[in-house]
């Protein structure tokens, strides 16, 4: 016997059904990086280069960078966990972070690595290829996209079909700025409304025949100034999809501002134009890019539903007490499907970090117990299992407790968003990637996430005005900044109310600078008002919406006496009274804004 | 033939097969650096027992000789050296009978555990040993010393490499180092990458063979130790281990460097 032919073999694992990789580009990158560094190519031109790559710059250096990995319509299998946790390991910091925007992101990597990882991504079939720069960035799409009760069709496929068709698409390559998709499964899960192209499945009937199609808006998008998307038409049929994404990115590649690097994404185009304007364009462009196709361009839908099986762990919970805390965590964490006797289980992360322990346990737990045997990442730093057994859950959650990935409150206010802020990236002014993870210990310390009341309210956190974080559409919203005390400064944020993505999108209305150390007490305070003044079929988000909208008869009528309520909690003590106040969270030194030159690592 | 012993001298790693052939042979004597009561539960056939801690506790020539000769090892003998600890400590055993003037040791290319899960055949016997006589022979060209670190780093062509974990870098470091996390230097299947990789990488870092290179961790220089056989594997001629590591250096209140200005530690979900 030799050893050679005695290799480990890893149980059976679901591949991936599109590989978005290439290896040249790893070779390539490697080469760049060397003709960077012998000078013999500009800052400028690498930096583009690095970018449309998916590298991004990091805080206050040179020598390191972020990978930003996309995952496509959230689609991650088990041996792509595995990979990224190895790559983690090897040339990151032993975890990942998961974004917003369902990329997986690999944080203070040597520039000279970074060809190594996408090397190691090419034999899992994942890129990282167009992750940032002016481009389409990673096509989203909703987890619950196919087990979802509201949606009127799944729309993954679609989802990556368009991913498919643009990426290393000439049209993309060169825009004036960033460019984002979103895919939702229906309109209470989703964020159509705040990005450049946002679409919701539709059905209608024509001639006794259903048709599918999409409400598709345009125009959305969360930054220094925030536009909620405009509807194109009533009913866009699923074959005009492509031609409007077209017409779209050809409008914007035409007029977009190439200049002003504050106003260049495409909401300020259709602000500047006029809605009306606008969609008269897209429709024309529509018309042109239909009639001049020789022939007729199709999304490449691969419409074969995923494959169902029933994973052959056959749980026997027979006689096992169900171990403790689990009722919560079926409340605040899981997800009934509209597929009988299947729940989607939505795994809670700190502000969306990982170990590569934890990937490759979550990568065994997901061949064990996913039906469709591969994983989502949704919009919330967080990994999604679907297609999950009802009778199995118990034993999942009692897996998920053993490797130490338990905790309740996913799908509730106690799983605040916060960018990467003072973590990594240069723009930022504070540290709200710690902020959040302080947020959600202290919610689950006071077991907040088991009131109903503040279940469909959210809290979500950006380092600086520039929304990665999300703030604006959060219930409770904060953006970094710095405050003042004679000549000491300390860590602040701007506080929004009453921001959300739904149906009834709206901005979260500016409220008060609240320190950073205070911001813990403030939210506790704004609970506690709320929960004195709540009609009895309220929630958190809904009183807050009507004070926002100023249609509120309590003794809190407004933003301002909401203010006054709040205002004694964020009183400034003097240094000697109190010296934390003067720190942000994670550091020991007195607090200065220091930003580096951006990248806007949205 | 003459050929043949000159390359088996110069291996680095041993791979399994060779091991379990030279084992049946008689011809290696393996060293299972684990703790004595690991060792004792089971251990590679004929292996005998240097738990790193023992050999740490005192490792000056003279005593380590001594160590040495109880383990029937002489100037002659082959030597396989292997550990639970992706090779960490096995490359720091190795290397200390390298110094000592040991020069056919090499590492087994994979852990005790992978060794295990792979089903191959382990013992509990301990083997009874006949006491040999090395020489003591040093090689101070393969340490380095913080006086000589001291000097040397200036140069240009020296190179400086850290090899703890990204995040302890980051947060201190001897001024001018290089990071390459112990993590990169093997693969989940193997101590050490293949040559081919690892050339790849340590090119794109801009390091090259025909500099000297100095590798050192956080305290006794283990990892730096798997670093120092990385860059033997393919065929660096001038390394040095500084065994005393990033430990003496911070006693001794020497300069270091910070990545200043960011949290990353924040990122980390240990
Ligand atoms: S640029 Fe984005 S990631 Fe950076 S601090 Fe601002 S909001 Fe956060």
């Amino acid at each position: 016997m030799t050893i050679s032919n005695l290799k480990q073999t890893s149980p059976d694992s679901k591949l991936p059904r599109v590989n978005w990789a290439k290896i040249e580009e790893a070779d390539n990158f490697a080469k760049t990086v060397k003709l960077y560094r012998q000078g013999k190519i500009d800052h400028d031109n690498f930096r583009r280069f690095r970018l449309q790559h998916g590298a991004y710059g990091t805080r206050m250096t040179d020598d390191y960078a972020m990978v930003r990995i996309k995952i496509p319509a959230g689609e991650i299998y088990p041996t792509q966990l595995e990979k990224i946790a190895q790559l983690s390991e090897t040339f990151s910091i032993g975890s990942a972070h998961i974004s917003t925007r369902q990329n997986i992101q690999l944080h203070w990597v040597v520039l000279e690595d970074v060809s190594e990882i996408m090397r190691g991504l090419t034999e899992v079939g994942l890129t990282s290829r167009e992750a940032c720069g002016n481009t389409v960035r990673n096509v989203m799409c909703s987890p619950l996209a196919g087990v979802c009760s509201t949606e009127e069709f799944d729309v993954t496929p679609y989802a990556i079909a368009t991913a498919k068709f643009l990426l290393r698409n000439p049209l993309n390559q060169n825009l004036p700025r960033k460019f984002k998709f979103n895919f939702t499964c229906c309109e209470k899960h989703g964020m159509a409304r705040i990005v450049d192209v946002g679409l919701i499945p539709q059905i209608r009937e024509l001639d006794g025949k259903k048709q599918r199609g999409f409400k598709i808006f345009l125009g959305g998008g969360l930054g220094n100034k925030s536009f909620v998307g405009h509807q194109l038409e009533d009913f866009t049929p699923e074959d005009d999809v492509l031609y409007t994404s077209i017409a779209v990115l050809r409008i914007f590649d035409r007029m977009g501002d190439r200049k002003n690097m504050a106003r260049n994404r495409m909401r300020y185009l259709v602000d500047e134009m006029g809605w009306e304007k606008f969609q008269n364009l897209v429709l024309k462009e529509r018309a042109i890019v239909r009639a001049t196709q020789s022939v007729i361009v199709k999304l490449d839908v691969d419409d074969t539903p995923t494959e169902i099986k029933r994973p052959i762990t056959i749980s026997d919970t027979d006689g096992k007490p169900t171990p403790e805390g689990y009722s919560r965590w079926i409340k605040t964490s899981t997800f009934k499907q509209k597929q009988d006797g299947y729940n989607s289980v939505f795994i809670n992360l700190e502000a969306g970090d990982i170990t590569a322990n934890h990937l490759h346990a979550l990568a065994k737990i997901c061949r064990e117990f996913s039906a469709e045997g591969f994983a989502r990442n949704g919009f919330s730093q967080d990994i999604v299992f679907r297609w999950i057994q009802e009778s199995d859950l118990p034993r999942l959650y009692s897996r998920l407790i053993e490797v130490g990935l338990a905790n309740p409150g996913s799908l509730t206010m106690a799983s605040p968003i916060g960018c990467s802020g003072t973590t990594s990236c240069n723009l930022a002014l504070t540290n709200s990637h710690r902020l959040a993870k302080e947020i959600q210990r202290k919610f689950l310390e006071l077991k907040l996430d088991e009131d109903d009341d503040l279940r469909d309210s959210t809290i979500k956190i950006s380092g600086c005005p520039n929304s990665c974080g999300q703030h604006e559409i959060a219930t409770i919203g904060f953006y970094g900044g710095g405050g003042r005390v004679g000549k000491d400064m300390y860590p602040l944020y701007q506080m929004s109310l009453g921001g959300r993505s739904d149906g009834d999108a709206m901005l979260g209305v500016n409220c008060m600078r609240v320190p950073a150390k205070r911001i813990i007490p403030v939210i506790l305070k704004i609970i506690e008002s709320f929960k004195k003044n709540k009609k009895s079929e309220d929630t958190l988000s809904s009183w807050i919406n009507r004070i926002v909208r100023g249609n509120e008869n309590s003794e809190i009528k407004s933003v301002n006496d909401l203010k006054q309520i709040l205002s004694p909690h964020i009183v400034p003590p003097t240094k000697e009274e109190d010296a934390d106040f003067y720190l942000d969270y994670g550091s020991d030194k007195n607090y200065h804004t220091i930003t580096g030159k951006g990248e806007c690592a949205a | 033939m003459c050929c043949l012993s000159k390359e088996k001298i110069m291996r680095v790693t041993t791979d399994v097969d060779t091991l379990r052939s030279e084992i049946r042979d008689k011809s290696v004597r393996v060293i299972d650096v684990r703790r004595e009561e690991d060792y004792k539960k089971n251990h590679i056939p004929t292996s005998v027992n240097l738990p790193l801690a023992t050999l740490l506790s005192d490792d000056a020539p003279e005593r380590v000789v001594k160590l040495v000769n109880n383990l029937g090892i002489d100037d002659e003998t082959s030597v396989v050296v292997y550990d639970d600890t992706f090779g960490a400590l096995a490359s720091r055993v190795a290397w200390t009978l390298e110094y000592l003037g040991h020069s056919d040791v090499s590492l087994l290319e994979l852990t005790y555990g992978q060794w295990n899960s792979l089903g191959l055949e382990t013992d509990t016997k301990v083997p009874s040993i006949t006491s040999k006589n090395h020489s003591i022979k040093l090689h101070p060209e393969i340490m380095a010393t913080v006086d000589y670190l001291e000097k040397a780093k200036e140069k240009k062509d020296v190179i400086l490499l850290d090899n703890r974990e990204r995040l302890n870098f980051l947060e201190q470091h001897i001024p001018g180092a290089v990071n390459i996390p112990y993590r990169t230097l093997g693969t989940s299947e193997k101590i050490l990458r293949s040559k081919e990789e690892m050339k790849r990488l340590l090119e794109n870092r801009g390091i090259k063979p025909d500099a000297e290179i100095i590798t050192y961790c956080g305290s006794v220089g283990t990892l730096s130790g798997l670093a120092y056989y990385a860059l033997k594997s393919v065929n660096f001629p001038n390394v040095k281990l500084y065994v005393r590591s990033f430990k003496e250096w911070k006693n001794l209140n020497k300069p270091i460097d910070k990545q200043e200005n960011a949290h990353y530690w924040d990122l980390s979900a240990e």
